[in-house]
């Protein structure tokens, strides 16, 4: 039997999309230049999907400390922090990260999606139960399903309907209980109304986790997430993040004040049985971590940036998948192939944006989605809307006669 | 919430209705996901539709095992009976 035949339908699907002229799914980018520009097939390409929320991939202390550390320290650690790969760095950015987040503790996992893993597999076994939204990023369903909990969905961004499923699994408090929730979730670049679930955990009692991925060097006066921005930190048990958008690198991480929590560096297999953050990697996250920090304005910059977006698709009457403003504007499309030529049509006028689709998004919706960079100009913002009015507007206009 | 079989799978197929978009004619064994060409996804959130019509949960772990109608008539039966 080939095994590969049970995937027949991603070639066929691949396949009606090389029909609607998509000439690669994962577009290549030829050359980067900037944060906020690529080559693309050859074309100088406005990027508006990148989560390169900060725009810090070209700051130069960044790369200075990259560069350096790849002199003092080489190219990789080949070996897992429990073994070869633990490093004096990677302690000292675990370190600065829990002064920046105001935990007492956190562990650096060497991707986002390995923190997520690590950390829900840790906390959650096989007699505890996980409440997941129905949102959740995929990391969130994995991890859920290495842990071997039981796991119950409850609709998105719905308090009441969590209440209802705690209520129902009335076991008295014999098993553990997670529930995960996103700072911005990713598609829709909605925001968890916190305080309405915590007031679900103040009747109902669970562990709250919370991954601030979109959110975190993003939303709070201190650039600590959404928990900072609702004022409800102290009701957070535990938090995860990533360094592959804000930050601008690559890594993740798991903070916490729990007493105990260092005993995931034991409990957690995705970070015991996977090779550490390179010292390149290591040092540019510490020093964009350090840009969070002296330069708040970027985090203006990016609300500016978000606001003028958002108000420019609105304004076109385009069908905005979220009211609120985050960096993540995305906007709904009618069908598959309609979404499909206005994406690839978006890339041809040079403008760089997400193409979303089901199952990957929710409610089987088509997405055309923008994230916005503190790096982007005015100029930038009012291209990408121009292109929107050209490539979006006009033909949803026109189906709509 | 009692409720004998036949009654399910009518309830059932009221709640697939919309995701089965190509109205393919639905039988106790029929296969939820590969015949009616339903992404991982939308089942998820038919099943919640079951879940909410029936106050009942269905773990995410219990419908990895749940493929034809016939499955998931045994798997609400099983839950409402638990209370």
């Amino acid at each position: 039997m080939d095994l590969l035949a049970k995937h027949a339908h991603f070639v066929e699907r691949h396949k009606r999309m090389i029909e609607l002229g998509v000439k690669d799914v994962g577009v290549c980018v030829d050359e980067i230049l900037s944060p906020t520009r690529a080559m693309i097939k050859g074309r100088e390409t406005v990027l508006a999907g990148t989560n390169n929320y900060m725009g810090i991939t070209f700051n130069e202390a960044c790369i200075e400390a990259g560069k350096h550390a790849l002199d003092v320290c080489g190219t990789g650690t080949t070996g897992s922090r429990m073994a070869n790969g633990n490093y004096a760095m990677h302690a000292k950015l675990e370190a600065e990260l829990a002064k920046f987040l105001n935990r007492e503790q956190v562990i650096v996992f060497t991707t986002g999606y390995q923190a997520n893993l690590g950390m829900i597999s840790g906390l959650a076994g096989a007699k505890d139960t996980v409440y997941l939204d129905a949102d959740s990023h995929a990391s969130i369903y994995d991890a859920c399903s290495v842990s071997g909990a039981q796991l119950v969905r409850f609709r998105h961004n719905d308090p009441d309907n969590l209440a209802k499923r705690l209520a129902r699994a009335n076991d008295a408090g014999e098993t553990g209980r997670l529930v995960v929730l996103e700072g911005i979730y990713s598609m829709f670049g909605d925001r968890a109304p916190l305080k309405e679930f915590i007031d679900v955990k103040r009747e109902y009692g669970y562990t709250l986790l919370l991954d601030e991925a979109h959110s975190f060097g993003v939303l709070g006066e201190n650039g600590r997430g959404l928990a900072d921005e609702a004022g409800l930190e102290d009701e957070v048990d535990f938090v995860v993040g990533t360094f592959s958008k804000s930050i601008g690198s690559i890594g993740g991480f798991g903070a916490s004040n729990h007493p105990m929590f260092n005993v995931l560096r034991y409990a957690a297999r995705a970070y015991m049985f996977t090779a550490s953050s390179s010292p390149a990697t290591i040092a540019t996250s510490s020093a964009a971590l350090r840009q969070l920090s002296e330069h708040p304005e970027l985090r203006d910059r990016l609300r500016h940036n978000s606001t003028r977006l958002h108000r420019g698709f609105k304004d076109l009457g385009l069908k905005m998948c979220c009211d609120e403003v985050s960096p993540v504007v995305a906007v709904f499309v009618d069908d598959e192939p309609s979404t499909i030529t206005m994406w690839n049509a978006l890339l041809e006028e040079g403008v760089y944006v997400n193409l979303a689709l089901p199952p990957g998004t929710p409610n089987s919706s088509c997405l055309l989605r923008c994230s916005v960079s503190a790096a982007h100009t005015d100029d930038d913002i009012d291209k990408i809307i121009a292109m929107f009015a050209n490539v979006v507007a006009s033909r949803q206009n026109k189906a709509a006669e | 919430m009692a409720a004998n079989n036949d009654e399910i799978f009518e309830e059932l197929c009221k709640l697939l209705a919309p995701f089965n978009t190509d109205n393919i004619e639905l039988k106790p064994e029929t296969d939820i996901s590969s015949d009616l060409n339903i992404d991982s996804v939308s089942v998820m959130d038919f099943v919640m539709e079951v879940e909410d019509k029936y106050d009942i949960d269905i773990p995410l772990n219990v419908l990895s095992e749940t493929r034809t109608m016939n499955d998931l008539i045994g798997v609400v039966q099983g839950r409402i009976s638990k209370g």
